[in-house]
């Protein structure tokens, strides 16, 4: 019996020990969010950057003495150091970006995900870095006969203590004290005479110092490695979204319930603590869409223009000529193109279709969408499985490729359109995270990490030619189809109800279904091309839920112009082509990419279609 | 025949009164004004009528039918058109388009994936414009229009559902002066040829005195006055709400005067 | 006339597509109190924002203290020495009434600095809930509160909207101490109002606006004293 509970109470310890460093990590998150109302991507990257620093300032400095007051000095200035690091990106970036739509938020946010983590690749290398412990804290001390380290009592002391300095700096110094006014109401803080410009630069400071700490902190425990962003950025988004954004004492309920969710997690459902997790967060949102103590956001302005397809207008006769050039130039690869070139234009084909219903969403509904991927990846996972586990040929499972996406959008996006703006894409987000975390964590049925081989077509379907063609029509076929909803009345319902929703439902359209019927058709396109994507690698694997490949979509919808209707289409094949020739030609092509994005939504937000748009009014005389 | 009869109604917002026991009746093409110092109840009433917001307690009767606590769409859909204070239309799309829309939605054909949108009852959506002088504009984008111009084209909107009544929050603001009679006009106009009532709350006195048939006066979620232009505008009680409490003066000239 | 404080000319503004301003012009004397009547919606907090920076004026000219600022950040504007509190008040409600005082303190240039003691003295009431948060104060509680904030600031003028709105008779009158005690520190200030009786209380001129543009200008004792001209321009 005492045995038993000594287990249960140190299962308990380290839950804690785990909510403290996730609270750490978070406070920033929400505290930068209630200032700002961004959504830093880039927040896990300074957490990684914090172990980093560490990992390199701690070692340095114990050789002068093995001390802890030189341990945790070394953590303090890595944290200092990845501060200064948040207050330049508030200065370069940030500063620029506060008033454009928070897709674009989100998205430039992630390019520094992608820069920086190029960067530590570039100066640290590729290997992980195990940091030293912490003298004077290496030793275990025994818990009712249960081996307990000391480091993680000392972590579990953190978490409080840092919740208090943040109380005492919030309501006893004047920084503090414009932070929670702020947080409450940005603009009257600014006709109070406070420079908005400099608090936001404060706030970036303190935000990165606390995910600085919390990396640098983490160094005893596990190494510096450059895979620790994405994966501590998706904690603590649903820390911060649990919680309510904006708030701190949110954020440390928040972590206390999902660490000994995780602790306890563990014992009971060993294979799925990350769908617990994100379930609970579905859950809180469903009950409390503003999280446990967070607040209602203000409705957006109703007079802007929705960013996203304005009317849209049938081909000319110039551009149905265009089109199907195109759609010959595609037919003609396997004629003229060598296996790579084939393969190439197949892949182009297939994210085609997936940036396109990802705009259908995107564009034309207004519902941002940051976990596309996830239907794409159900649906190669459906196919491959089918194929692998059971036998299937080609044939059928290419067709419940599209079943299975469509499936799941609707059982996701039941939850999902209940929501509004970064509530609904951290939503999505945490979606996609719980397909993700199944088909990495449920190794016996999806191979796990590995994924699966052996997706392979039907025999008379093997060639890479005679494969090409296949996707040709299929994609083809689904764009087709998607296009003719977007000018169908369902199709103009999306936009309308995107451009006022009080005015939709005014003349009776029912907003919900309607975008959840939405969300259902592009989760179906989704799937339908993961599936046909799956028979063209040969396998799955966890990577086609990911979030780099739902961010690699929405770059796809950026570049092309999400204003335009045939844009993805084009976005996919730049995106793809470039991607292609210029992966193999650098080691820094993450680095690119993230600059790419970041330049493409300071400077050319409206992509390739708007670009054309902008061409052809010129040609056409300037008409409105 | 009473088109709307609304009830008792009561709404409390965090123990703050916005409406208490508003009852008031309107007519078939009657036009009906509700007037009140901000912050009086005014959209607060007029939201429990049109499904945007459900009364704490309370009863709003449509042709016979109860419709309190239905939504928004459900309301539209038995014959209520509304207007917002600030317009509400499908920015992204032509006035044509705006209007081909609400046709689309009251034929109850949204989901209908095969149609083209652009297709359906246009002349429908033409006769409309030409009713409120936009047929030139049909073609359009929403983004290039004046705004008393949006207004219309929210108006045409609330209209294509064959209303029986019309809810219109603020018709004329942020509209300039020119523009707001000639709406008002327009709006009283096709109310009374088409037999539909018309609730309206406003700031414009001028709009309110010109058009309304009756005025009810709301004061801190009350109704203090109802009844013809004549009888409010007379009504001593109305008086000291639009021109300050008289009561207080003396006191507040006494002070100013012993400060000198 | 004495010297121009505060000067607009042609303002026109409006939020989106909506235009609610087509023209406003008004001058504030320094130490002196004046008063732009109107009914709702006729554009008098338009005119306090657009003056305040808070929407850009879409044309016109606004001078204060000798400079052009139309145009300018809020927080620049409020440097130069213009308060301002708004009609909702929009209070921190998450803060205490010595926080919100906080937020609102700058450096007095020349003049004796406000305090919180100095301003407790002025609004008595507040004095004794220094600790409480904003959100358990009453509706007259933060508008003194509100106008306390602005004060800590140390402006040498103040717009103030609709300060008398939604009180209870004798808050009111605390309220036009609180205006004329402002006018004996020598900070001029502008306020809109509804309500008749307590702008003739407290100020010296008139401004009467009406669908955006300014109907009346001139002094409130001629206002007050041809209840023709009055009823023109503010009765049903």
């Amino acid at each position: 019996m005492s045995v038993e509970f000594g287990f249960l109470l140190v299962q308990c310890l380290s839950g804690l020990a785990s909510a403290s460093s996730l609270f750490i990590i978070a406070s920033g998150l929400t505290l930068v969010f209630g200032v700002t109302r961004i959504v830093n991507f880039a927040h896990g990257s300074f957490y990684m950057l914090g172990a980093y620093m560490a990992v390199t300032i701690v070692p340095w400095l114990l050789q002068i003495e093995r001390s802890p007051t030189l341990f945790f000095a070394g953590v303090l200035i890595s944290a200092c150091v990845v501060g200064v690091l948040g207050v330049l990106m508030e200065i370069l970036l940030l500063r620029r970006i506060y008033k454009v739509p928070e897709l674009f938020q989100l998205l430039a946010t992630f390019g520094v995900v992608l820069m920086v983590q190029d960067a530590v690749l570039h100066i640290w290398g590729p290997l992980d870095i195990a940091g030293p412990r912490a003298p004077g804290l290496r030793h275990g001390v025994m818990i009712l006969d249960q081996r307990f380290p000391a480091y993680d009592l000392f972590l579990i002391a953190a978490g409080p203590v840092v919740l208090g300095l943040l109380w005492l700096l919030m309501h006893k110094t004047r920084f503090g004290i414009l932070l929670r006014a702020a947080t409450r109401d940005r603009d009257m803080v600014g006709a109070l005479g406070v420079n908005q410009a400099l608090l936001f630069t404060g706030t970036l400071f303190l935000g990165a110092f606390l995910a600085g700490l919390g990396g640098a902190l983490q160094i005893p425990r596990v190494s510096a490695s450059a895979q620790m962003d994405l994966s501590i950025i998706t904690e603590a988004f649903v820390v911060t979204v649990i919680g309510g954004m904006g708030s701190i004492g949110g954020a440390f309920l928040a972590a206390l319930l999902i660490g000994q969710l995780q602790a306890f997690g563990v014992l009971i459902f060993p294979k799925i603590t990350l769908v617990l997790v994100f379930l609970l967060m579905a859950l809180v949102l469903v009950v409390k869409p503003w999280g446990l103590l967070g607040r209602p956001e203000n409705a957006a302005g109703l007079s802007a223009l929705p960013e996203g397809i304005m009317q849209p207008r049938g081909f000319a006769a110039a551009e149905k000529l265009l089109v199907l050039l195109a759609v010959l130039a595609a037919a003609a690869v396997p004629i003229f193109g060598d296996t790579y070139a084939i393969k190439v234009a197949t892949e182009v084909l297939i994210f085609a279709l997936a940036a396109f219903s990802l705009n259908f969403l995107v564009g034309n509904g207004g519902i941002v969408s940051f976990g596309h991927a996830a239907y794409f990846g159900l649906g190669a996972y459906a196919s491959g499985l089918l194929v692998t586990k059971l036998g299937m040929p080609m044939e059928p499972a290419l067709i419940a490729a599209p079943l299975v996406g469509g499936l799941f959008a609707a059982l996701f996006g039941f939850f999902i359109v209940r929501l509004q703006g970064i509530y609904l894409a951290m939503l999505t987000l945490a979606f996609a995270q719980i397909a993700y975390a199944v088909c990495f964590q449920w190794v016996e049925v999806t191979g796990g990490d590995n994924g699966i081989v052996g997706v392979w077509p039907s025999a008379w379907a093997a060639s890479h030619s005679t494969y090409h063609y296949i996707v040709l029509v299929a994609a083809g076929l689904g764009i087709f189809a998607l296009r003719h909803v977007i000018y169908a009345p369902f199709g103009a319902s999306l936009r309308a109800a995107r451009d006022s929703a009080p005015r939709a439902e005014a003349i009776g359209i029912d907003v919900r279904a309607h975008r959840w019927l939405g969300f259902t058709i592009a989760g179906a396109a989704a799937g339908l091309a993961g599936g046909l994507y799956a028979f063209s690698k040969g396998s799955i694997d966890p990577t086609l839920l990911g979030i780099p490949l739902s961010v690699d979509f929405l770059a796809m919808i950026l570049l092309g112009g999400m204003q335009t209707v045939m844009g993805p289409v084009l976005g996919a094949a730049a995106f793809h082509s470039i991607k292609d020739v210029f992966m193999p030609l650098t080691d820094h092509w993450r680095f690119l990419l993230g600059a790419s994005i970041i330049a493409l939504v300071l400077i050319f937000p409206r992509g390739l279609g708007g670009a054309y748009a902008a061409l052809r009014a010129r040609l056409s005389g300037g008409a409105p | 025949m009473t088109l709307l009869v609304v009830e008792n109604l009561n709404k409390n917002f965090g123990g703050v009164v916005a409406a208490r026991n508003v009852s008031f009746a309107l007519a078939a093409g009657e036009i009906l004004a509700m007037i009140g110092p901000n912050g009086a109840g005014k959209s607060t009433s007029f939201n429990m009528v049109g499904g945007q917001l459900r009364p704490d307690s309370g009863r709003v009767m449509l042709a016979g039918q109860d419709i309190s606590g239905l939504p928004p769409r459900a309301i539209c859909r038995l014959g209520v058109g509304r207007s917002f204070q600030v317009a509400q239309t499908f920015l992204s799309m032509s006035v044509l388009e705006n209007l081909q829309m609400a046709l689309i939605a009251y034929a109850g054909r949204t989901r209908d994936m095969l149609a083209r949108s652009s297709a359906l009852y246009r002349d429908e959506a033409l006769g409309l414009l030409d009713q409120l002088d936009m047929a030139e504009q049909a073609e359009w984008p929403m983004g290039a229009l004046a705004y008393g111009d949006v207004k219309r084209v929210e108006l045409a909107i609330a209209l294509a559902g064959a209303p029986r009544l019309l809810l219109m929050d603020e018709p004329t603001a942020g509209m300039a002066p020119a523009e707001r009679a000639a709406l008002m006009r327009l709006v009283a106009g096709i109310a009374r040829r088409a037999g539909i009532g018309v609730l309206f709350t406003e700031h414009d006195m001028d709009a309110v005195f010109a058009h309304a048939d009756r005025i009810l006066v709301l004061v801190r979620g009350e109704i203090i006055a109802a009844g013809s232009p004549e009888d409010v505008r007379a009504n001593p009680e109305v008086q000291r709400v639009y021109l300050g409490t008289s009561g207080l003066r003396a006191a507040l000239r006494a002070r100013a005067a012993a400060h000198g | 006339m004495a010297e121009a404080m505060l000067e607009a000319e042609g303002l026109r503004a409006g939020y989106g597509p909506a235009e609610i301003l087509f023209g406003v012009s008004l001058r504030l004397a320094r130490g002196e109190v004046a008063a732009l009547m109107g009914r709702n919606g006729a554009g008098k907090s338009t005119t306090l924002k657009a003056i305040m920076g808070l929407i850009t004026p879409r044309a016109g000219r606004v001078r204060f203290a000798g400079r052009d600022i139309a145009g300018l950040a809020a927080f620049r504007i409020a440097r130069l020495g213009l308060g301002y509190v708004p009609e909702d008040r929009r209070i921190f409600t998450d803060l205490t009434v010595a926080e919100n005082l906080e937020v609102g303190r700058r450096p007095a240039e020349g003049r004796d600095a406000w305090t919180p003691e100095r301003l407790f003295e002025v609004f008595p009431n507040l004095a004794s809930m220094r600790h409480r948060h904003a959100a358990a104060m009453s509706g007259g509680e933060q508008q003194m509160l509100a106008i306390a904030r602005t004060l800590m600031g140390n402006p040498a003028a103040v717009l103030l909207d609709e300060p008398s709105e939604g009180l209870a008779p004798v808050i009111l009158e605390l309220m036009a101490d609180a205006v004329l005690r402002m006018k004996r520190e020598g900070i001029a200030v502008l306020l809109s109002e509804q309500n008749f009786d307590f702008a003739a209380a407290v100020a010296d001129r008139a401004y009467v606006i009406e669908k955006g543009e300014i109907r009346y200008d001139g002094s409130m004792a001629a206002l007050e004293a041809d209840p023709a001209l009055r009823a023109q321009h503010l009765s049903l």
